[in-house]
């Protein structure tokens, strides 16, 4: 047991992959040496060499597309795409790509590689560092598309996604890389792969999020105890395929359902949980599913980012609408 | 292997003889050069020969059979046989193709059944062979995306120690075939870095067929598609594509080296799409019939015929029987191809993910059921499920 940040956690998640199965390779721009501009692989190439942890050239597309030629030939490529907004380079080599070799090979062409982008803002950087491309990636058949919240998730779901056939996006949130840490306990049971899960239970009102924003609907909860309001929040933890069987459970006793997350709201992954909700809860829901979200704009600079980003008050003041209505 | 230094020059036209690696000549005489020798025998000669021609009627019967409806779309490969048919005989069975979506003479070669590439632009599949069993990948259909791949496939070579051993039944290489068009990609630019940087043991096979649809080979490259390859640190030749001596010959030394571990080579394959881009395309809106004329008296099969016949090494009866042999497989591939079963409709849930997620498997359930509406109309009253 110990308490670690969510990065020396994928550290650990990674190692701890590399050791169970020598075909699980890193590749990256500079994860070698340098161990990552978030020192995720920190580390990792001092231990297990050059030949097992590339820094690879400077081409997003030809990491991922030589990722994919070496899952062709058995290994388990983990590949660090170095900020969500690098990752559109590679879009072929992953949608076209990547996401199609099972389905079009009849499941002959299995490519276990995992995509490591960390997402999300929040971190006063300059354009293309803070994106939230996960519909883009969940919009695609063929990839599963997980993105973790916590030190602990994202020590499992690292390997768990390693250890998957398929292709996985990982989504790591990147401005909690060194933020809060938690007990890890890396004997315990892990949790299910592709499973969503309750993190706080209520009675009121239904949180659905993911990644970053998980941490801001758990401090909007906390924050509406005082008002006599019970939320619930669930971490859906996969996006693709989605796990709404908690989130449905959830809305028909709550009747109330508030999606959040810092991708644009149009078309983001809360209107298909509102889609989906709408379709399964109708008569149970007392208000139309709400979406807090980004902006419909491109991504701000820094100095306005807090106004793109959705914060506790805007949850909560989709809980009140939610609430009122 | 020569690389080559200098300055640019414009590009060749047909009519004008290019620098490249010739070992027989268009009137079927041998040639010699001082790099490159052909180290086969007649018979290898006499089995290429046979593979172009039942390869060129394979392309014949495949775009037959698109004008009468039986396919969707076909690549013709018309015209590049010599290259891919040369290339292919000058690999082991372990090295691996990563193919574009016109190489049936690689296909050819390394056994797959052409039924397979029937069924993919008939719209059975995606390509009905496994890859494993062939080495040869599925048809890339995105331009130059599958160059990224083979330099991928090649660096798992490297760390699988399959180069350099000196074993012959244990190195091995990937062959990462692409056309003049593709040499404008990102991919196939970012194919050569990491080709070179790893020193990964990959022949990139460029055939230059001198056309991308309707935009020549002048829109992609100024210079010669070869003389990239110095630019990033390994040698690049030209091969008389339309030779299949050349390029067996320059394919063995090519795929030789990248196997010992002295990296990639690029063999860029000069020759020409005789026929459309694919069975869609009407190339007489954007070239002239003198071109494809003067690359008509080329033709690579007609060289080697002439080489063979004189060297006593094939007869009318020979040719004769080719002949019956080739006639044969059209037939066959034409039945066959009318015999190719739909896919069943819900097959389109197959193997999108190794285990299908249950949203996914309810997807499926519902769409039979909804199909099942119809095989048995009083069965169930239609309603909205919820």
């Amino acid at each position: 047991m110990s308490r670690v940040t969510l990065a020396k956690a994928l550290n650990a998640g990674l190692r701890a992959a590399m050791e169970a199965d020598d075909k699980v390779v890193l590749m990256g721009e500079d994860v070698g040496r340098l161990g990552g501009v978030f020192r995720v692989t920190d580390g990792l190439q001092k231990d297990f060499g050059e030949r097992r942890v590339h820094d690879s050239p400077l081409a997003e597309s030809g990491i991922v597309g030589t990722a994919i030629g070496m899952a062709m030939r058995g290994y388990r490529p983990v590949v660090e795409i170095q900020f969500d907004g690098f990752v559109y380079p590679a879009y072929d080599q992953i949608v076209c790509q990547l996401a199609k070799m099972s389905y079009r090979s009849q499941g002959r062409v299995r490519l276990p590689v995992v995509i490591r982008i960390p997402f999300g803002g929040g971190i006063g950087a300059v354009e293309h560092h803070s994106e939230s491309p996960e519909a883009q990636f969940a919009h695609t058949p063929g990839l599963k598309v997980v993105a973790c919240s916590n030190p602990v998730d994202a020590y499992w779901m690292i390997q768990q996604a390693i250890a998957c056939d398929d292709p996985v996006i990982f989504l790591e949130p990147k401005r909690q890389y060194h933020g809060d840490k938690a007990e890890l306990d890396t004997t315990a049971e892990p949790p299910p792969f592709l499973a969503s899960r309750v993190v706080r239970p209520g009675t009121d009102a239904t949180l659905v999020t993911y990644g970053p924003m998980v941490r801001t609907c758990l401090a909007a909860a906390e924050a509406a105890v005082p008002e006599g309001r019970s939320l619930e929040v669930i971490d859906l933890r996969t996006l693709s395929p989605l796990d709404l069987g908690p989130v449905v459970e959830s809305a028909r006793r709550t009747g109330h359902v508030v999606v959040a997350h810092e991708a644009h709201t149009n078309l983001g992954m809360g209107a298909e949980v509102a889609a989906r909700v709408s379709e399964q809860c109708f008569y149970s829901l007392e208000a139309p599913v709400l979406r807090v979200g980004g902006f419909d704009v491109p991504y701000p600079a820094a100095r306005n980012e807090h106004h793109f980003l959705p914060d506790l008050d805007r949850v909560l003041d989709a809980v009140d609408a939610s609430l009122a209505f | 292997m020569t690389i080559l230094t200098g300055a640019p020059t414009a590009h060749e036209s047909a009519d004008c003889e290019p620098d490249y690696v010739q070992l027989l000549t268009p009137e079927g005489e041998r040639r010699e050069h001082p790099d490159h020798h052909f180290d086969g025998d007649d018979d290898l000669v006499r089995t290429m020969h046979r593979d172009m021609v039942l390869v060129r009627r394979v392309d014949t019967e495949a775009t037959a059979l698109q004008r009468h409806g039986e396919l969707g779309i076909w690549a013709q490969l018309l015209g590049q046989e010599a290259a891919q048919v040369g290339a292919a005989h000058a690999t082991r069975p372990q090295d691996f193709f990563f193919p574009t979506y016109r190489e049936h003479g690689v296909a050819w070669v390394r056994g797959v059944d052409p039924a397979h590439l029937l069924g993919l632009f008939r719209g059975v599949d995606h390509g009905g062979w496994d890859p494993a069993e062939h080495n040869v990948g599925l048809y890339t259909i995105v331009i130059g995306a599958q160059t990224l791949h083979a330099v991928g496939y090649a660096m798992g070579l490297t760390a699988d120690g399959c180069v350099g051993t000196g074993d012959p039944a244990r190195d091995a290489c990937a062959i990462a075939h692409f056309g003049d068009g593709a040499s404008s990609q990102g991919d196939v630019l970012e194919s050569f870095v990491f080709a070179a940087t790893y020193d990964a043991p990959v022949v990139f096979f460029c055939q230059n067929n001198q056309w991308a649809i309707s935009a020549p080979i002048e829109r992609q490259s100024r210079t010669p598609l070869h003389w990239r390859a110095p630019a990033f640190g390994f040698p690049g030749v030209r091969v008389d594509g339309n030779d299949a001596l050349a390029t067996y010959a320059v394919m063995r030394s090519a795929t030789d080296r990248a196997r010992s571990g002295e990296g990639p080579v690029l063999v860029e394959a000069y020759t020409y799409r005789m026929g459309a881009h694919t069975t869609t395309d009407d190339p007489t809106r954007y070239r002239s019939g003198a071109d494809v004329d003067a690359w008509r008296r080329k033709d690579p099969i007609a060289r080697v015929e002439t080489y063979l016949r004189r060297a006593d090494a094939i007869d009318d009866a020979y040719l004769a029987a080719l002949d019956q042999e080739a006639a044969d497989l059209g037939a066959d591939l034409r039945r066959r191809c009318r015999e190719l079963p739909d896919p069943a409709p819900l097959a389109l849930f197959d193997h999108v993910y190794a285990d299908t997620p249950p949203e996914l498997a309810e997807q499926r359930d519902a769409y039979a059921a909804y199909l099942a509406q119809f095989d048995a109309p009083a069965a169930t009253t239609p309603g909205v499920s919820r």
